[in-house]
């Protein structure tokens, strides 16, 4: 099964954004469960896009402004939820931040 | 409708839902499709009972109806080709799969889900329960209960929760969780008192079955084990809880000769091998406090100042009011009265009890103890305003019409809170 591990956190957890992941990824590459994934910049800079009737209407900043906000995200490949928990909670950013494991829908 | 067919079925229900729903979940890997056969077979049994007769084996009778039912409903649909497939390569071997129900256990009591979640999932699919049922016996609406269970298993089916026992070094944070829903389904069969709920009172045979399945498959396990003894001590005492009107009776005031002497010594055996491993915890504690009840032939006998400390430490496992309410009580019994109420005091100081009427009801019973009996008064009234049940405000006003008698007589004895209670 896949599943999107979204790498939360509040304001604070900024400061861990150059800290990396610990070899983390080196093993979970290793291990095959690793699929790809990337840290983002943060919420100020994004850009939320709406089209409402045929028009393109852009927001800066998030939709929704929440003390928890995602800082990254990896898609992982797991046999079941056990071990997407498992993965997930040797993920340094568990420890200062939450980790919401989502599971991806397959067609 | 014969009375055998019918007790043969009730039986059967009990024996072996929970069993069959949970092959039927191994080999379809399919919640709802597996609850919905298992109904399906009994609903044929219902039908076919009485007129061809009770099967041999009844249990076999329905699996394989079951199984059937499912195998024509996978036939309908395109998807269960491959299931099919899977179906008839385990058709055989299912018979020694011992642990089906250990693992539908495991699974509805998974930690990724919510504990309410679990309870109500286990009552449907381990012990049968309607979705009625279990709603009333969570106070809420039946079609609120029945989104929860769709939810529940939306869920796993969704998020990929294993059907399985877990591996070994996942079983000191999944055995807890287990526990205390077992202990939940006792207690709920526990509190049945009357026929009608012939169900729900099998819980409790349930729950000691399932816990005993899991002692033998976790023997290392000592929570376990306390836990099984913590049951085997309160079934011990059934026959002797209600007298003939149905109304409870109290722990000092049941006839032991009627407790199940057999069940309180395997209890106490298997309490002495789990305290023996040096790990406690609140069932192998609760199940001390259990013993030192039930193995004495008189209540006046009974050691007030073990269960003091017992309550103590159970308070530090588990800190709860409640369990401090049932410490200022035994404190009560091996220390005096006013010990006892001192400790009343405290915790009627800190609020955490308000609304709750074992708070001044237990007031009360020292106050009455003290000689104070227009105090006491006053607190029975108040225990009597929040009381939930009849039987409470029966036993409170029996108690309160008690306090006219003269000096003199024989000490009055404080009713200590079920043990049950503990937990509520």
């Amino acid at each position: 099964m896949k599943y999107l591990l979204l790498i939360c956190g509040d304001e604070s957890a900024a400061a861990h954004a150059d800290d990396g992941c610990g070899g983390w990824d080196v093993e979970m590459v290793r291990r095959g469960v690793l699929q790809g994934g990337a840290g983002l910049h943060p919420p100020a800079d994004a850009t939320t896009v709406r089209v409402r009737e045929d028009a393109v209407l852009l927001t800066d900043g998030p939709f929704a402004e929440t003390r928890e906000q995602v800082g990254g995200f990896c898609i992982v490949e797991c046999a079941d939820l056990d071990e997407a928990v498992e993965v997930a909670s040797k993920h340094p950013a568990a420890t200062y931040g939450s980790i919401e494991v989502r599971p991806i829908r397959t067609p | 409708m014969n009375a055998a067919v019918e007790a043969a079925i009730g039986e059967a229900f009990r024996l072996e839902w929970g069993r069959i729903v949970a092959t039927l979940i191994r080999v379809t890997g399919d919640w709802d499709l597996a609850e919905e056969c298992v109904q399906e077979a009994f609903a044929a049994a219902w039908e076919r009972w009485p007129r061809d007769g009770v099967p041999d084996r009844p249990g076999a009778w329905l699996t394989t109806t079951a199984r059937h039912r499912a195998i024509d409903r996978l036939r309908r649909e395109a998807v269960g080709a491959a299931k099919l497939q899977e179906m008839a390569e385990q058709a055989e071997e299912s018979r020694a799969e011992p642990d089906d129900r250990l693992r539908l256990m495991f699974t509805c009591c998974h930690p990724a889900l919510a504990v309410e979640s679990q309870v109500a999932l286990t009552l449907r699919t381990l012990a049968g329960l309607t979705t009625a049922e279990i709603a009333r016996a969570f106070l809420v609406g039946e079609p609120a209960m029945a989104k929860r269970l769709v939810r529940v298993k939306q869920k796993i089916r969704n998020a990929g929760i294993p059907y399985r026992v877990p591996p070994a070094h996942l079983l000191p944070e999944r055995v807890p969780a287990v526990l205390a829903v077992l202990y939940l389904l006792f207690t709920e069969g526990y509190a049945a008192t009357a026929g009608v709920d012939l169900v729900r009172q099998d819980l409790s045979a349930e729950a000691i079955r399932l816990v005993r399945m899991l002692v033998a498959l976790m023997p290392d396990e000592p929570e376990a084990v306390g836990l099984l003894a913590l049951m085997l001590f309160h079934d011990a005492r059934r026959a002797a809880r209600l007298d003939a009107a149905g109304d409870l009776v109290t722990l000092e005031e049941q006839d032991r000769s009627r407790w199940d002497t057999g069940q309180i010594g395997e209890g106490v055996d298997l309490l002495d091998a789990a305290l023996r491993r040096g790990r406690p915890g609140r069932y192998q504690v609760q199940a001390a406090i259990a013993a030192c009840h039930v193995t004495v032939a008189d209540a006046a006998d009974t050691d007030w100042a073990q269960i003091a400390a017992l309550y103590g430490q159970l308070v530090r496992l588990v800190p709860s009011p409640v369990v401090e309410l049932n410490r200022a009580v035994a404190v009560g019994m091996a220390a005096g009265p006013a010990a006892g109420l001192a400790l009343v005091d405290a915790l009627d100081a800190a609020g955490s009890l308000a609304g709750h009427h074992l708070l001044p009801a237990t007031r009360a019973d020292l106050l009455r103890r003290l000689g104070r009996h227009a105090g006491a008064a006053a607190a029975y009234r108040a225990a009597l305003a929040l009381a939930p049940t009849d039987t409470e405000r029966r036993y409170l006003t029996r108690r309160m019409s008690e306090l006219g008698c003269p000096p003199g007589d024989p000490p009055f004895v404080v009713r200590t809170t079920d043990p049950t209670e503990e937990d509520t």
